[in-house]
């Protein structure tokens, strides 16, 4: 087998194991069963979605796909971590309305 | 020669990547407690995610591509750890309770 070969092989099973791996988060997130678990499936769908874009960037040749995955990862770190920032306020409110 | 053994460490790169991330998505399916998956998700998936994008790189032989992508990885491995520390500890505020199993618990 070539190496061009061997890639594109790489490539299409490395996508089909990607996207089962998707579908196990979307599994997460549809059963929870906290928010931080729903959070947490969110986060790893963008890491998987990273991944993704990656192997279609070697399938392709199509190299810019990389710049769209380092901004991907960028606003999924952010929607973490706005995510998280909630989920402790919320906390703290909660708190607050059960001294009263 | 150089770019065929290039191709082949690239495809060996991406079938581990993918594979990373599989496992790390079954950890997250699979393992009892928030604190657990974190664990697997933020190691497992942020590997997988940057052996993919290492993949990239290895078969571009181009050097703007290799900077951007090893820029990608850096950033991968410093963002993903802080995200799930910051998730770990929204949660333990929150008062989500560790899977039975655990025995330490140096926050109490």
């Amino acid at each position: 087998m070539s190496g061009a070969a061997a890639l594109q092989l790489a490539g299409q099973a490395a996508l089909g194991l990607l996207l089962i791996g998707m579908v196990l988060a979307v599994i997460r997130l549809i059963r929870g069963p906290n928010l931080g678990d729903r959070i947490l499936a969110l986060d790893m769908i963008g890491v998987l979605a990273v991944g993704f874009i990656g192997g279609v960037a070697v399938l392709t040749g199509f190299t810019l796909y990389i710049d769209i995955a380092i901004a991907l990862a960028l606003v999924s770190f952010l929607a973490t971590v706005a995510l998280a920032r909630y989920l402790m306020s919320r906390a703290a409110r909660r708190s607050r309305e059960s001294e009263r | 020669m150089i770019a065929e053994l290039a191709r082949y460490l690239g495809a060996l790169l991406v079938l581990a990547g993918a594979l990373f991330s599989l496992i790390a998505a079954i950890g997250v399916l699979r393992l009892p407690d928030l604190y657990t998956r974190l664990h697997a998700a933020s190691k497992a998936g942020a590997i997988g995610a940057g052996l993919i994008l290492l993949a990239v790189a290895v078969v571009s032989f181009d050097g703007a591509v290799v900077l951007r992508a090893l820029l990608g990885i850096v950033f991968l491995l410093l963002s993903t750890p802080v995200a799930a520390h910051l998730l770990a500890r929204a949660a333990y505020r929150c008062g989500e309770a560790p899977t039975a199993t655990t025995t330490v618990d140096d926050l109490k």
